[in-house]
């Protein structure tokens, strides 16, 4: 029997799958277009009429404002784009030191919940789902009250030791750097090249003799030790910037602004019982068998942790802390209400002052967006490496 | 060979018995849980005696010697020794209601009411039937009338004047009613074989939940007014509306994905064998199944954009937090004792949340029992 | 007459207050001996076979195995579980290490082996059960019999002189479980303890010194395979081979 060809399909019908595909998306982007179009043109009058001037040259002009605290000089006489760049420095100061202090609280509290002591238990669960249930923003906004409110008055200030806490925040002793420092750092990269050597050293050792030894404490006491060679080195010089009371404002020291302190105890609070339900459930997802296994086969209960259960949680916590870490980062935005000058802040400022809106609002967005979609490719990288290979 | 006998003759069977020693009641629970080992006995006796220390001092502060009246003078005389819940007491008409006019607040009241009872109602078995949309339709309706006024003899209440817990509730519950149906058609658009489609909503998802809520309340306070024809203002409370519901649909869409992805490709394969079209085998097949999954998540993204509305606080909205920095910070004699009005908030908060939570884990066990056999 | 490797003497265990799970349990197993365990679900068997390893811990009565009595003490059960090897029924491979890694684990860990000696030992164990071109695959991408075969190669490793099997083969699809089961025969022959909880009988004709039958927590009947399965004494051993072996 002779074989016949397929009967040839007009491209162009409606029966084609493709063809239809085709005019779906041709009327969808027609749609949208028209949307945007319509948006556009409308915009474009309303600035007309309201005399809104558009373009981002205004990132040249002088600010015209003061920012509260920075990391580096600015005067009101730089420019905004300068001033931008303060608001970036404060944002990423905040988010890198929340999420540091939080990452260490949550997980000891996500730890906490597998505890045999039962009242450590208990409290872990209390704080989880306390800190999770109310809104951030009120916890930033009791924490301003408790640090404005509840602290002295800077005539007054606490004095603990070299520190002085008040109403104007928290001021501690600051190191002056002074030429031997850099004996210091050199002690510390000595240091730490030194501790990757043990471990390669000690990883040898073991495969070949099987003798385990530390591969976390000696490594640390060996970048201490250097560490503190480099500093004798550089002549130990201990000379520390203390605060000291004046009249109206506590002078010298290094200072953090209640705002930052705030901003700081709250997104690390709020955050810290998200973290811990990650690592909570990422422990809890390794099956029991596993655990059961490694004690058959006689690996006490460290081993365990270390070699069966950590790796097997990690790869299952990782992906949602870092989800956690930018959430962080964007709760951090929420310094406007309380005064801290991070990115929206000044964007907001800037706005009020230039009427600029759509642009101001542009920056904002597409440094999140940045940041977001950098630490989602790490993410992946990271997942793609450490996946469990399966068939 | 073994001891036991290996003819059944025998075999005596054994009755059960209850364990010697307890391990279950409370002297047992306590003897395992805190004094197990020489650790966790160190544990329980610091922390014991930590609470032992606090905690007597926090209920006689927050309770024994607390001040429960609106009493100005005894508030300030019992200033840094016991609570002065007077503040709540005299303040919260305008923290529960904002702005609204004092006279008329018996009709934010019933609309509140009305809008939890419907919400605690969608969450009961009776009442998932076809007709619950109407339901929400009414109420809605109901919401809007008591609120807003100008018909049926009520006097007309601006949305400006709209504050506190009818206004957190009215904005999450009608962003992700709102945001459902958007979320929906996102989430499968991304799942699309078309690409422009495909990519328009990868892009709007991405975008959304790559940056802060307050940008995306900023843009609705401060961009929506620009895309509107010149002459025509939209009011703050739909700007706002329309932020929450675009910031909330992106959210949904994510989680509705998952769920239409965990369907396994053997039910839209079998639906295409019995000749369903694609939005009939969405309808009918894939969605069901999807969104039974995901129960829990919605009901978790309704939690966060429940707490989310306190962000509009910063826009000038008055919803619960912001009613309350309303209600004291122009009142010199109750500012001192704003914290006492911070709890008071945050408690409400935490019923609300606390409750949504349980009620999501409860849903969750109800899915897991059904799967398991 | 040669000490029983292992010896329960009136062992009795519970879960919770009310759950009596294991009654007045009197066994003695004596060296080389292969015994299958058998009963309706809940009957205690699997209870049984951990108490040996300390995954399970007993109330009453006294528990020794290879001269060493199981009670709190640590450095007890590190001993037993040094001699005791076992096989789940949900394999428990670790998905993150190799076939290879998983074997060596232990003995570098535990044992204190170099690991040149150690990859020489799981290889010969690989060999053993067949599967030594695997080495180097992740668990997860084997098929269940290749995975349950290397779980019995990481459990030889350790060198055992008792080895237990929880269900084996309850986990698997029919065409894998022979080849399970072949490994399983050959290990017989070769002179190890087994204790082995299971359904499939025709491996209990072929290698079992034993029959144990339980039933509710307690020993009904211990018998030579051929004598169990003809001739059961106990009604309710006769109603339980009724239902196996009927279909």
């Amino acid at each position: 029997m002779s074989t016949k060809s397929p009967p040839r399909k007009s491209p162009w019908s409606w029966r084609s799958r493709a063809f239809r595909g085709l005019i779906y998306q041709v009327a969808a982007m027609a749609v949208i277009g028209l949307a945007a179009w319509f948006l556009w043109s409308n915009t474009l009058t309303n600035m007309r009429v309201r005399g809104i001037q558009s373009g981002f040259d205004f990132l040249s002009q002088p600010a015209g404002f003061s920012i509260g605290e920075s990391l580096y000089a600015f005067d009101s006489a730089e420019s905004y784009l300068r001033a931008f760049g303060v608001g970036l420095t404060n944002t990423l100061r905040v988010a890198i030191a929340g999420i540091v202090l939080a990452t260490i609280l949550g997980t000891l509290i996500g730890i906490g919940r597998f505890s045999r002591n039962g009242l450590v238990r208990g409290l872990c669960s209390a704080y989880v789902e306390c800190f999770r249930n109310i809104p951030v923003l009120l916890q930033l906004l009791v924490w301003y009250l408790v640090l404005t409110e509840v602290f002295p008055a800077i005539q007054d200030a606490w004095k603990l030791g070299p520190f002085f806490l008040s109403k104007g925040g928290l001021n501690f002793p600051a190191p002056v750097w002074a030429p031997g420092e850099a004996w210091l750092g050199a002690g510390l990269l000595a240091g730490l090249a030194l501790a990757w050597f043990w471990r390669r050293w000690a990883r040898r050792q073991f495969d070949l003799t099987g003798r385990a030894r530390s591969m976390f404490w000696m490594p640390l006491a060996l970048v201490l030790a250097a560490a503190l060679a480099g500093w004798l080195a550089g002549g130990a010089s201990t000379v520390l910037d203390y605060p000291v009371k004046g009249e109206f404002a506590v002078e010298n020291g290094g200072a953090l602004t209640p705002e930052f302190l705030a901003l700081l105890l709250g997104l690390t609070m709020y955050t810290a019982g998200f973290i811990a339900e990650v690592v909570r459930s990422g422990i809890a997802s390794v099956p029991a068998g596993q655990g059961e296994a490694a004690a058959a086969l006689g690996l006490d209960r460290r081993m365990e942790i270390r070699l069966i259960l950590l790796p097997q949680a990690l790869r299952v916590i990782i992906p949602p802390l870092t989800n956690q870490f930018l959430n962080l980062t964007k709760n951090s935005s929420l310094a406007v209400a309380i005064g801290y000058p991070d990115i929206v802040s000044i964007a907001n400022t800037a706005m009020n002052q230039t009427g600029r809106a759509v642009e101001c609002i542009a920056i904002l967005m597409s440094v999140y967006l940045t940041l977001s979609l950098l630490t989602s490719a790490g993410m992946n990288w990271y997942n793609a490496r450490v996946a469990i290979k399966e068939r | 060979m073994d001891g036991t006998g290996t003819s059944a003759a025998g075999f005596r069977p054994v009755p059960a018995r209850p364990a010697p020693r307890s391990t279950e009641g409370a002297w047992p629970w306590m003897r395992a849980n805190l004094f197990g080992s020489w650790q966790t006995t160190a544990g329980t006796v610091v922390l014991g005696a930590l609470m032992l220390w606090l905690l007597p001092r926090l209920v006689d502060w927050a309770l024994l010697r607390a001040v429960w009246t609106p009493d100005l003078a005894a508030c300030k005389a019992m200033e840094g020794v016991g609570a002065c819940w007077g503040v709540v007491a005299e303040k919260y008409r305008v923290i529960i209601f904002g702005r609204y006019p004092f006279e008329e607040q018996w009709r934010p009241l019933v609309a509140t009411v009305l809008m939890v009872a419907i919400l605690v109602a969608s969450c009961t078995r009776p009442f998932w039937k076809r007709w619950l949309v109407l339901l929400w339709a009414g109420v809605l309706v109901a919401f809007f009338v008591l609120m807003y006024g100008n018909v049926l003899g009520l006097s007309k209440v601006e949305t400006d004047r709209w504050g506190g817990l009818p206004l957190t509730i009215l904005l999450s519950s009608l962003s992700i009613v709102l945001a459902f149906p958007i979320a929906l058609l996102v989430a499968l658009g991304r799942r699309s074989d078309l690409p422009a489609i495909r990519a328009f909503c990868t892009i709007y998802v991405e975008l959304i939940r790559g940056v802060p809520l307050i940008s995306v309340l900023f843009m609705a306070s401060f961009m929506f007014p620009l895309f509107m024809p010149p002459g025509l203002t939209i009011d703050v409370l739909i700007r706002v509306l329309v932020g929450i519901t675009l910031f909330a649909a992106a959210y949904l869409a994510e989680v509705i994905r998952g769920g239409l992805q965990a369907v396994p490709k053997g039910q839209v394969e079998a639906a295409a064998t019995l000749g369903l079209s694609y939005w009939q085998t969405q309808r009918k097949i894939v969605l069901p199944q999807a969104l039974a999954m995901v129960v829990p998540s919605i009901v978790n993204s309704f939690i966060s954009i429940f707490k989310d509305t306190s962000l509009v606080s910063i826009v000038s909205l008055y919803d619960l937090t912001g009613a309350l920095d309303l209600a004291i910070n122009a009142d010199a004699n109750w500012k001192p004792f704003k914290l006492q009005g911070y709890f008071f908030i945050a408690l409400i908060y935490f019923l609300f949340c606390f409750a949504m939570s349980r009620y999501s884990q409860w849903v969750e066990r109800q899915l897991n029992a059904g799967r398991r056999r | 007459m040669t000490e029983p490797i292992i010896s329960f003497d009136k062992v009795n265990k519970w879960y919770g207050n009310s759950f009596h799970v294991l009654r007045d349990i009197d066994l003695k197993v004596a060296r080389g001996e292969k015994i299958v365990i058998c009963g309706p679900s809940g009957s205690g068997k699997s209870t049984l076979i951990r108490c040996i390893n300390r995954l399970e811990e007993h109330q009453e009565g006294r528990l020794v195995v290879d001269g060493v009595e199981l009670t709190d003490d640590v450095k007890a059960i590190d001993e037993v579980r040094k001699k005791v090897g076992m096989v789940f029924q949900q394999f428990n491979l670790f998905p993150h290490l190799t076939v290879l890694d998983n074997l060596t684990l232990s003995p570098m860990w535990v044992g204190k082996l170099p690991r040149k000696e150690a990859v020489e030992k799981a290889m010969q164990q690989l060999e053993r059960v067949r599967i030594a071109d695997q080495a180097n695959k992740y668990p997860l991408q084997l098929s269940g019999g290749q995975q349950q075969r290397v779980a019995i190669a990481r459990a030889l490793c350790l060198t055992p002189k008792i080895m237990l099997f929880d269900e084996p083969t309850s986990a698997l699809d029919p065409e894998m479980i022979k080849e399970v089961l072949d490994v399983m025969i050959e290990l017989a022959s070769q002179g190890i303890t087994m204790l082995c909880v299971t359904h499939e009988m025709g491996f209990a004709k072929a290698v079992a010194d034993c029959v144990i039958f339980m039933d509710e927590g307690q020993i009904v009947e211990s018998a030579p395979p051929h004598d169990f399965f003809n001739h059961p004494q106990s009604e309710r051993s006769r109603d339980f081979l009724s239902k196996i072996l009927g279909h």
